[in-house]
């Protein structure tokens, strides 16, 4: 129901309570704005934590070999431990709850890789079939490695997209063979990973492969694994087994944090996101109070509004006017100056959240943040039928009593 | 027999009285009473009055100072209830109305002068006389024509842009007079429409009412000065709530 003589009015009455209006509509933006801020803020947080653990699977435990630091059985201290293609069999074979396992041999980092006249050093690591689960890598083209490869100790090479947009340009990757140190390997597969570049400047090669044409005999420099969905103290479960194995099969004491540096990534992201929770559930009680303010604010200032104007409403009634015209015009002078207000702060929010993410630089705490717009608008809406609801019921009991009454009112 | 009347009037049949009384009852009110709680006490302002007002009639209310006189006004302005008794208007029964019948009744049947003006505020004087126009729903240009033309009767024409705030007391009573005339009520009801006035501002508001009066409205003034009053055609006293008798005489003619 459009009227247009009422907007008239109402837009006289807000601008000729300049005071009235611009407090009502102060404490409407205001909260908005801080709230958009504050889930903002709540985003950004769990986007730099998301992004932290972007590149590797949330549910792995690595391994690498370390340096005995604890004598056991009679061996002295100082000892270099070493993975073997045995040790990865034994932890596929014989440990419960292993889901994906692959070992890595490191080649010598930015070897010189050629195809054609095209020039450049990449890094290249060499794995078992699995290491792609544990890298989050997303194939583009082909496949990655396979059993075949290792078992056959295929010349085949995975290659980032970087490396293929160098090496080839426009030219099809597949099928072709590039030279990695003078040895010629097949492209097989491209691909991206979520790590972002520096994860994407790589080559893949089959383990096995790898050790026999550098000499690595049955030597692996990393071993990794998931474990599933299990829950944190599964994975701890997991862990000790393969640490206890490992360390019957090595001879040194499980105990010896130097002799197998272990990373349990269960663990870890299970630390974080409780961290995180806890801060999102301050965030969302934060929001919640800040909204509550507001909310209390808005009716504050009606019921203040609304008490000032019963002189009025007692004119206006005695002129004729019915407790619905009364209320009526209020409640959408309530609703205009809220919605008005909170749109207002809702932009301001959103504008000040664009120009952080775009001019505030890479840092540890916050990353890209947004506001989710469901819960600001949800929050803008909330405000506006509080301030209307705080509206009503003052003016609809004002408007109710007889005219003498409410012109008494001084 | 005053529904034929009007009719008859409204029709053109009947030339408008001008200040000659005609025989139909515009208000008449029969053993009105009201009282106020204050605390566990009542206080009786009103009790069993009777009063009648016949259309076309200019009536002056006289009392000392709390004997009821604004009490009875404004329960005929309906601004108020009242406890008991029966009150017509135009011969209909005012009791127990709904808002809507009131805010109707307060709209076009009524104009009502305060002795504090009550004019809004943030309101120009144009804006001011044109708000009971506002709740007819006449629209915005129509009702500033209307209105500027009460304003002029009024003699305020240069003042339609001001501020209430602006206004010595006169003028402000001069806009609430013409704003009370704007909806072209059937009766006019003004409590001490000059007491926080000047004497001689007080003859000049005077002066507008009577010309009101003479265009045919039922005007009743509520007043405690003698000379305001016997600008009236009859005084009715007001004494601890009850109408003394004995003196209904016309004071002019
Ligand atoms: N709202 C009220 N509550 C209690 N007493 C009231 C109220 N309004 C008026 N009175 C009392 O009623 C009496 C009559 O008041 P009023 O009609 O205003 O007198 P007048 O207009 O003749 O001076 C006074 O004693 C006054 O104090
Ligand atoms: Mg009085």
């Amino acid at each position: 129901m459009f009227n247009l003589d009422r907007w008239l009015e109402i837009f006289d009455t807000l601008l000729r309570h300049k005071l009235r209006t611009a407090l009502t509509a102060l404490s409407v933006a205001w909260g908005i704005l801080m709230l958009v801020i504050l889930l903002g803020a709540g985003t950004g947080l769990q986007k730099r934590v998301e992004y932290n653990f972007r590149d590797d699977a949330v549910n792995s435990i690595w391994m690498s070999p370390g340096r005995t630091s604890k004598p056991f059985e009679g061996h002295a201290i100082g000892r270099d431990i070493r993975f073997t293609n045995e040790d990865y069999d034994y932890i596929k074979n014989h440990i419960d709850g292993v889901e994906y396992i692959t070992g890595r041999y490191n080649l010598w980092n930015n070897l010189v890789v050629t195809y054609g006249t095209k020039k450049s050093s990449f890094d290249v690591r060499s794995s078992h079939p699995d290491h792609k689960y544990l890298e989050n890598t997303i194939m583009l083209r082909g496949r990655f490695l396979n059993d075949l490869d290792l078992e056959e100790r295929r010349k085949v090479a995975a290659i980032g997209l970087p490396v293929a947009k160098f090496l080839f340009g426009d030219e099809e990757p597949m099928g072709k063979w590039i030279h990695i140190n003078g040895i010629a390997y097949q492209v097989v597969g491209m691909f991206e990973d979520s790590g972002g570049e520096g994860e994407m400047r790589k080559i893949y090669v089959p383990i096995a492969t790898a050790q026999m044409a550098y000499g690595a005999g049955e030597r692996i420099h990393q071993l990794m694994f998931t474990v599933g969905n299990a829950s944190v103290d599964e994975s701890k479960r997991i862990e000790n087994e393969v640490r206890d194995l490992l360390a019957k099969r090595h001879h040194f004491s499980p105990d010896d944090k130097r002799a197998l540096r272990l990373r349990n990534n269960v663990e870890n992201f299970r630390e974080v996101s409780t961290i995180f929770d806890g801060i999102r559930l301050f965030v969302w009680i934060v929001g919640f109070m800040t909204i509550v303010a507001g909310i209390v604010g808005v009716s504050n200032i009606m019921l203040i509004a609304v008490k000032e104007r019963t002189r009025e409403i007692g004119i206006r009634k005695a002129m004729g006017a019915t407790p619905g015209e009364i209320v009526g015009q209020i409640v959408q002078e309530a609703v205009f100056i809220t919605a008005v207000a909170g749109y207002m702060g809702l932009l301001a929010g959103v504008v000040l959240l664009e120009l952080v993410s775009r001019y505030v630089p890479e840092n540890d705490f916050i990353r890209d943040p947004q506001v989710d717009m469901r819960v600001a608008v949800s929050a803008t809406v909330l405000l506006v039928l509080a301030g209307a609801l705080a509206g009503f019921f003052p003016a609809w009991r004002a408007a109710r009593v007889d005219p003498v009454v409410a012109l008494r009112d001084e | 027999m005053n529904a034929l009347y009007s009719m008859l009037m409204e029709q053109g049949a009947l030339p408008p009285c001008r200040c000659t009384v005609s025989f139909v009852s515009m208000i008449r009110l029969t053993k009105i009473n009201k009282s106020y709680r204050i605390g566990q006490h009542a206080l009786h302002v009103l009790r069993d009055v009777d009063l009648h007002i016949k259309a076309g009639e200019m009536v002056s209310i006289m009392g000392s100072s709390g004997s009821g006189k604004s009490t009875l006004l404004n329960i005929l302005g309906i601004l108020d209830q009242y406890d008991s008794g029966d009150y017509y208007l135009d011969e209909t029964p005012i009791r127990a109305l709904s808002e809507r019948k009131a805010a109707m009744y307060r709209n076009r049947f009524i104009g009502f002068v305060f002795q504090s003006f009550n004019l809004l505020p943030f309101k120009n004087a144009l804006e001011n006389v044109a708000v009971p126009l506002y709740y007819q729903g006449v629209s915005r240009r129509k009702r500033n024509r209307i209105a500027t033309s009460y304003l002029d009767r009024v003699g305020l024409a240069d003042w339609a842009e001001h501020l209430p705030s602006e206004m010595s007391g006169g003028q402000k009573q001069r806009v609430a007079i013409a704003r009370a005339l704007v909806a072209r009520p059937r009766v006019i009801l003004a409590d001490e429409p000059t007491g926080a006035l000047d004497s001689e501002t007080s003859y000049q508001i005077m002066q507008i009412l009577e010309e009101v009066n003479q265009s045919g409205i039922t005007v009743v003034v509520v007043t405690h000065e003698h000379d305001i009053a016997e600008r009236t055609h009859r005084i009715i006293r007001l004494h601890d709530g009850r109408v003394q008798t004995g003196d209904p005489v016309p004071v002019r003619q």
